[in-house]
């Protein structure tokens, strides 16, 4: 079956590519006359949102994306940061959560494919790779599935590609019943002089296509992405493409082999809306025009028609601007490598984007206006509502420290996700020095005796609904913690705002208000936005997701001799609680698993004593004064000296004083806080130090046997075993199946 | 001695395995490309790395077997060439017939990388000659298809011929390998296949060093 280039344009066709009655207006006033067939859909593939980012355009320009460290900010396929000696970082992050939703394997495979694909696209060799994940309740019927599906899918591509998953999240909540999220992220490294970018340069190059054939799936993918679901959802799953981490494995080897000869002069990867996308980008930025023959795309279907060709998003292919000299040498190398090159078109003068198909012209559009005349929208949005007077005291103790403990440990959010990552190779490369299970995942420079890089993602959903301005700091504030515990600085950071319906004034709130916590904190901590995704209409049925702004950040570790891990401490050291006592109980995991509420403020983030309680973490791990180091977060101080001692096999007495409520002391999620350890002859001198840096302290009892014991104003008395049970027992529980569950309940 | 490093699209522990040698050698190793049909001359030692050789589609490494050089490895080894096969080179010793058996799925069913207890149960052999008989090591495994399968008769020849190099100790089997089996020599004892990484435990950075005998004595080196 092939598509005619001369159907005709309906108000129903044109509205079956999500394009709205005025914006197809703006087309007609544009060209000056009907589009073809082909060129509603270039048009439709531009200008959705998830291409064009017209709702979140005018918010994201607030954010701060410069800074010393930075070499290429948003705009780029990824960004690309200085990590010294000539090399530079190069990452992004990027959802692919509809996709993952209808077909949970390919989806999320696709996803760490297409990020993957930004990386390598400038040059770089990717290194470390994490995804946040966020599925619905446990009970619902779906959720297993989805995570089986999902994790073997992001599984499935990174280990097969090769690169190592040392870090993410996974969080359970119903309000991500009818949409997951997958967010994936790459960093790779590269010589800061070998950065490539999608720029085309020079009237009448060769367009060269390379990687593998096109087909038809994936044909309007990025419109997909830009809707709501509803009941039809099944229908879309031909929209899902389906990934080949081999094709991929083998793009990466040609481009790096190619990119080393010189004969690259630009290149940029085919994601969303595939060809018509990168080809538009690359003449739009260089101001130059494109033509495209279409005959000459390697297929592996049949009598494809144009719009199908343009608007496929097949996976693992690239197009690039060739210096002519070199087209043979580029030709062998990717011949060696078993995949595709052909010359598909040439730049040309005239600013015009040309596409032609079987000796006819089914394109002609001007190139710039494509990108640049895409719609853009000031959106109505309203004040999200916020907790003013609510009495923290209304959270009551439980009636048992031990119990609490263990359900929390044992809790969906909290348990150990052990059973996701070790089904990623969390070790190719050789340079893992932290795998996930800590606070930030840890990969040496290769090559360099000393350097590493460290990488977080982070965000708490529930409190960026709760107050989305507070949130969105406290998301950013938390992945830059995590990356300086490890004793890294922090260089700079991703952004994937995942959000409901952008024409619903409250989400648009959510957004407006997350947005400008997270522009505030990244300039209070001198953490900059260089890349990042916006995915919106998370919705289904009308019922939006969580507001879900991921934040992911890279640091460099300048000598990993002196990094910190959690569970490196000894018998006998001292436990302190650098930033100060619990006392926030709002929005705690405490209120939610022990007493079912979820009411409450989140905790406010001071991002003044955010960045002085961290320096001085990352400057006592740098002197080697700190044994084992984690940061406060979920579940507040009880929860995280519990996951040290799991990680290391030993026990703590944690002496709880008389002065503080002990439940708002032990569970609540105050932020800027960690807890470190230190050899008990240097206790004084940490002591003193804090002091001097104004930094609240506490030592608060001794690494000690095989027993989490809490004494003092109350007692609790917990062994590892039990400890470990309850933590690693969840989640591989839950994925058994009730079949397990119900056959644990009957053993002894 | 001269490691030369056989290279398939889709392998992606080539470059852990290349630099395991040069980090324990000192030398840069020889690579070796797939269409080659000859190992280059004065070889010691012929390592055929992990990954997912042609994307592993078909049955795991059956394609990257029939490749030419993996001919050229069988006659290095008929020459008495040291052979080395990790993971998928496990993986494709034996479809290429140089090691008896087969490995299949998981038993999970699912991809596994974390670190394994494994036996030294025969320390007699060039590869494990700088382990102690019996001693135990850590090693990371990281795969799909590691279930090691063989009839019964094989493996009782195997067993028989004290061919079972490396044995998953302490109930870490990952995958559920008859006879808890993490790798196996040739009769003659110079081709050796296993499923775990020693090459991603060579240095403390690495967490350990365990791996780091094998190398040592596949290359003649003298223990540190």
């Amino acid at each position: 079956m092939t598509i005619s280039n001369t159907i005709a344009i309906t108000p129903e066709l044109i509205e079956a590519h999500g394009l709205k009655p005025d914006e197809y207006d703006r087309i007609l006033e544009l060209i000056g006359r009907e589009p073809s067939f082909t060129e509603l859909g270039i048009f439709s593939a531009m200008w959705n949102e998830h291409c064009s980012y017209k709702s979140s355009k005018k918010w994201l320009r607030t954010l701060p994306t410069e800074g010393p460290q930075v070499i290429h900010g948003p705009g780029e396929n990824a960004g690309v940061v200085d990590i010294g000696d000539g090399q530079c970082v190069v990452f992004k992050m990027e959802s692919h959560n509809h996709p993952s939703y209808i077909e949970p394997y390919q989806g999320a495979a696709t996803g760490v494919g297409g990020i993957l694909r930004d990386v390598f696209t400038m040059g770089a060799r990717p290194v470390a790779a994490m995804n946040a994940l966020r599925f619905g309740e446990p009970d619902h019927p779906k959720t297993r599935h989805l995570v089986a599906g999902v994790v073997s899918g992001v599984g499935g591509y990174g280990n097969a590609f090769g690169v190592p998953t040392v870090g993410g999240e996974v969080e359970f909540d119903a309000r991500y019943n009818g949409n997951c999220l997958v967010n994936a992220f790459a960093a790779g490294i590269a010589d800061t002089d070998k950065i490539f970018l999608s720029k085309a340069e020079g009237v009448g190059l060769p367009i060269v296509y390379l990687g593998a054939k096109t087909g038809r799936d994936g044909v309007g993918g990025a419109t997909m992405a830009s809707a709501e679901f509803d009941d039809t959802i099944e229908e879309k799953r031909p929209t899902v493409q389906v990934g080949d981490p081999f094709t991929e494995k083998c793009l990466l080897e040609a481009c790096l082999e190619l990119m080393a000869t010189g004969a690259v002069i630009a290149i940029q990867d085919m994601g969303a809306a595939g060809l018509t996308c990168s080809a538009v980008e690359m003449g739009a930025k260089g101001d130059l025009g494109v033509e495209l023959d279409l005959d000459r795309v390697p297929v592996r279907e049949e009598r494809m028609s144009a719009y199908e060709m343009m608007l496929s998003e097949s996976q693992e292919r690239m197009l690039m601007v060739l210096d002519p000299a070199r087209e043979a040498e580029a030709e062998a190398i990717f011949e060696k490598w078993g995949l595709d090159f052909a010359i598909v078109g040439k730049t040309t003068d005239d600013l015009r984007f040309r596409v032609l198909h079987q000796g006819e012209e089914v394109a002609n559009l001007p190139i710039k206006e494509l990108g640049d005349e895409a719609p853009e929208y000031d959106r109505p949005w309203v004040e999200p509502g916020i907790y003013h007077d609510w009495d923290p005291a209304s959270v009551p103790a439980p009636d048992d420290y031990a119990d609490a403990l263990l359900a929390m440990l044992g809790s969906p959010n909290l348990s150990s996700r052990r059973w996701v990552w070790e089904q990623y190779d969390t070790l190719i490369g050789a340079n893992t020095l932290a795998i996930p299970g800590g606070d930030a995942g840890v990969v040496r420079v290769d090559g360099h005796a000393t350097k590493a890089l460290a990488f977080s993602s982070d965000v708490t959903p529930r409190y960026v609904e709760a107050d989305p301005y507070e949130g969105g700091k406290q998301a950013v504030a938390e992945c830059w913690r995590n990356i300086t515990a490890t004793g890294a600085e922090p260089l700079a950071a991703t952004d994937n705002l995942n959000f409901g319906n952008p024409e619903r004034p409250e989400i648009m709130g959510q957004f407006v208000k997350a947005i400008e916590g997270i522009g505030e904190a990244c300039s209070a901590l001198g953490f900059p936005i260089v890349s990042g995704n916006v995915s919106l209409y998370n919705e289904t049925h009308g019922e939006a997701i969580l507001p879900t702004p991921t934040i992911a950040g890279v640091g460099l570790i300048h000598d990993w001799a002196h990094m910190a891990r959690i569970g490196t401490m000894n018998e006998g050291d001292a436990v302190f609680v650098l930033g100060g006592d619990g006392t926030h109980l709002g929005q705690s995991a405490y209120g939610r698993v022990v007493h079912g509420r979820a009411d409450g403020p989140p905790p406010p983030v001071d991002l003044y004593q955010e960045k002085r309680n961290g320096d001085f973490v990352r400057s006592a791990i740098q002197n080697g004064q700190v044994t084992a180091c984690h940061d406060v977060s979920d579940g507040g101080l009880a929860i995280a000296l519990a996951e040290m001692c799991m990680t290391a096999k030993r026990g703590m007495t944690i002496e709880v004083g008389e002065t503080q409520a002990a439940h708002a002391l032990l569970f609540g999620e105050d932020q800027g806080r960690y807890v470190v350890t230190v050899g008990a002859p240097d206790a004084n001198f940490l002591s003193l130090n804090a002091e001097g840096a104004g930094v609240p302290f506490r030592r608060i009892g001794t690494v000690a046997g095989d027993r989490f014991l809490l004494t003092g104003a109350i007692s609790a008395s917990i062994s590892l075993a039990q400890m470990e049970r309850a933590h690693e027992g969840w989640l591989p529980g839950y994925m058994a199946g009730p079949a397990r569950a119900a056959a644990e309940q009957e053993m002894p | 001695m001269k490691t030369a490093i056989v290279l398939l699209p889709g392998l992606n522990r080539d470059r852990d395995m290349i630099s395991a040698i040069r980090t324990i050698s000192g030398q840069e190793p020889l690579t070796v490309w797939q269409t080659e049909t000859e190992i280059p001359a004065g070889v010691d030692l012929v390592i055929v790395p992990g990954g997912f050789s042609f994307g592993d589609y078909l049955r795991c490494g059956a394609i990257g077997a029939r490749m030419p050089v993996m001919r050229a490895v069988a006659d290095a080894a008929g020459r008495g060439v040291r052979v080395l096969g990790v993971c998928n080179g496990f993986q494709m010793l034996l479809e290429a017939g140089l090691l008896p058996g087969v490995l299949m799925r998981n038993a999970s069913l699912n991809f596994v990388c974390r670190s394994v207890k494994l036996e030294v149960t025969n320390a007699d052999t060039v590869f494990t000659r700088r382990y102690r008989q019996g001693q135990m090591i850590d090693c990371p495994v990281a795969h799909h298809d590691g279930n090691y399968f063989a009839d019964a008769e094989t493996l009782a020849r195997l067993k028989g011929e004290n061919r079972v190099v490396f044995r998953y100790a302490d109930g870490t089997n990952p995958n559920g390998s008859a006879d808890d089996i993490a790798g196996i020599v040739n009769a003659e004892g110079n081709v050796l296949g296993m499923m775990p990484h020693p090459e991603n435990l060579i240095e403390d950075a690495h967490g350990g060093t365990d791996g780091r005998p094998l190398f040592e004595g596949a290359l003649d080196l003298v223990a540190a």
